[in-house]
């Protein structure tokens, strides 16, 4: 029996096994590529993405889970020519050496910011305790993260410009 | 005419318990110190303090995580309201610089601020009183040569009446026996030890032991299991819940390395417990285990036979014991229903694994946590991981709240206890998850080597 979720907006009705990770649903199935695979047991965080806002593992989400619900991914938060405010503080702290990891930490850190908008050092830090870079740009990332948490507050500051 | 005098004399039997009472309840303020110079304390006397302080696990409650060690101000809740823990650094102000060394062990031996104000019993004083005066010196060496923090402290939050400080007074009266340890002349030296350590300062039943409706420890269910912030505690007695039941080797292995091959990690609190009896000598770990151990006791036939079973299969010593597990290994069982689907799909890879402790994860079977009458622990586990700790390598495993629905969460868990135990199903467990889903069920998040509140929490390395 066919699962149907949401990715990124976009409804899916998935025929594969309802065991199969959502990870492996993502990128060959969905052709998104953003998602990673590190680890494979949910201690990398390279494959982090949002479910309902919430940062989730997809390389330990089967699909049985996901029925009905609403996946993000890294393709979710903008585009190349209009990037999302994550994507784009990112680019603008050149935050990534490989770039591995990145995809899962810039989820990683939507889903905080996005509970917490005003997220301090140490909440970032402790929220990216789950998510591993190996090539030590972590100063960068977490520069880049207090950058996304700037653009985000201009965003809604204008947005209830707007709306006022 | 005559209900009058006997009014009043009910009236006047009454003004005199009253003042009796508070005669009882007064304790006098011990005069201020200037702050003791910290060169005057001798080092080795220091260093012992410091040991007895991990014995403590002081610094768990005197510290915010992230924060100063010892400045205080963490919320404690109790069902009594919330208190906050106080700054024991020797800042004249707002710590204990100056409380005089009489002051201090007083305060260890009964309960009493330097001021003459009785203390609240979340402050293990009714362990505490059994720390000899050597120790509650060497304790105070310690303190008082740690980096004064000027921090002044939210107020307690309790209900009436809890929040009359000459209650307290009451409260010690029914419940708080004084005095010092006394060794038990049948048991050798090792045990007294572990006694010494485990009933005094170590305080082991504030959280293993069941309390009355006023907080009182109950004497009559010695370890008998109990709760902290969130998490169950444990049975240490004889009703322990461990699948396989505790050697003193294994105990030992388990409260100096924070795991055991056959037991999992510790957590919760107890992470923090282990992490601070790193830098306790072996002999003082053998003698809390050898202690505890007695507590339990010998299992039962049954449980023993479970036991060295589930020990053939996860820890065999020779080749033959690995073949007689292998064929004793049941065949793969379809998988049946949405707990056993959820925990083939999500769970196995890790827990099935057979990657050793403390980096992998624990078969179920072998799991306190399942096993256990009271399911909090797995619950807590399941929904919010166990973080990794920060800047050590440590155990971790994710949390599944984001992508478990409530059913969900009770399908799976009802699954393991079945599938892993003999015990019977869990009650109440759909309002359990539920309650500490929404924090109603307050839990304390922590990793699993608790470094959040230890002396090598980089947030408080100080």
């Amino acid at each position: 029996m066919a699962i149907r979720f949401n990715v990124n907006g976009t409804s899916h009705e998935i025929d594969s096994d309802p065991e199969t990770p959502l990870l492996y649903v993502l990128r060959n199935e969905l052709a998104l590529n953003g998602a990673k695979f590190g680890c494979g047991l949910g201690q990398c965080g390279s494959c982090t993405v949002m479910v309902d806002g919430k940062a989730a593992l997809s390389c330990i989400t089967p699909i049985l889970l996901l029925e009905g619900r609403a996946v993000t991914t890294a393709e979710g938060l903008g585009t190349i020519d209009n990037p999302g405010p994550m994507q784009r503080a990112f680019i603008e702290e050149q935050a990534a050496q490989c770039g591995y990891c990145i995809p899962g930490i810039m989820m990683r850190a939507q889903a905080l910011l996005q509970e917490n908008p005003s997220a301090d050092e140490r909440e970032i830090r402790q929220a990216l305790d789950f998510n591993l870079c190996r090539c030590g740009t972590h100063m960068r990332i977490l520069r880049a993260i207090h950058r996304a948490k700037e653009l985000m507050q201009q965003a809604s500051a204008s947005t209830e410009k707007e709306a006022g | 005419m005559r209900l009058r005098y006997i009014l009043l004399g009910l009236g006047l039997i009454l003004v005199a318990v009253c003042a009796g009472f508070l005669i009882l309840a007064w304790q006098p303020d011990i005069e201020r110190i200037a702050r003791p110079d910290p060169a005057g304390f001798d080092q080795p006397l220091v260093q012992r303090g410091a040991q007895l302080a991990a014995v403590g696990n002081c610094i768990a409650c005197h510290t915010v995580p992230g924060g100063q060690s010892f400045a205080g101000g963490l919320p404690l809740p109790t069902p009594f309201g919330t208190i906050y823990s106080t700054n024991i650094t020797p800042d004249e102000e707002t710590g204990i610089g100056s409380w005089s060394e009489e002051a201090f062990i007083r305060s260890m031996r009964r309960g009493v601020h330097r001021d003459g104000r009785h203390l609240y019993p979340v402050f293990p004083y009714d362990h505490f009183t059994r720390v000899s005066d050597e120790d509650n010196r060497a304790l105070y060496a310690y303190l008082m040569t740690r980096p004064p923090v000027r921090a002044t402290l939210p107020e307690n939050e309790l209900r009436f009446p809890f929040n009359i400080r000459v209650a307290i007074a009451g409260w010690k009266l029914l419940y708080f026996e004084e005095g010092p340890f006394e060794p038990d002349p049948g048991q050798d030296e090792a045990w007294n030890r572990g006694a010494y350590l485990a009933e005094g300062l170590g305080h082991c039943g504030s959280c293993h032991t069941p309390r009355n409706a006023l907080g009182a420890l109950d004497a009559d269910h010695h370890y008998g299991g109990g709760e902290a912030e969130g998490w169950t505690a444990y049975a240490i007695n004889r009703e322990s819940p461990a699948p396989v039941p505790w050697e003193v080797d294994d105990l030992a292995f388990y409260l100096r390395h924070g795991w055991h091959q056959l037991h999992g990690v510790s957590r919760g609190p107890m992470a923090e417990v282990t992490g601070n009896l790193a830098g306790l000598p072996d002999q003082d770990i053998a003698a809390i285990a050898q202690y505890v151990k007695s507590v339990m006791g010998e299992p039962g036939a049954e449980r023993r036979a479970r036991g060295e079973e589930l020990r053939a299969v996860f820890a065999p010593v020779d080749d033959s014991q690995v073949a007689a597990a292998d064929s004793q290994a049941s065949p793969e069982t379809p998988v049946q229903g949405r707990g056993a689907a959820i925990y083939a799909a999500a769970c196995a890879s890790c827990h099935d694994g057979a990657r050793p402790q403390p980096f992998g994860g624990l078969p179920l079977s072998l799991s306190t946590a399942v096993n256990a009458p009271n399911p909090q622990n797995i619950v807590n586990v399941t929904l919010f991981g166990l973080p990794p700790a920060d800047g050590e390598a440590s155990s971790v495993m994710p949390a599944f709240g984001s992508v478990l629905s409530d059913e969900e969460m009770v399908a799976l868990l009802e699954h393991m206890r079945e599938r892993f135990t003999n015990a019977p199903a869990w009650s109440g467990l759909p309002e359990l998850v539920r309650r500490t889903r929404t924090g109603e069920n307050y839990v304390r998040v922590l990793p699993t080597d608790g470094i959040e509140r230890s002396p090598a929490n980089v947030g408080a390395r100080d």
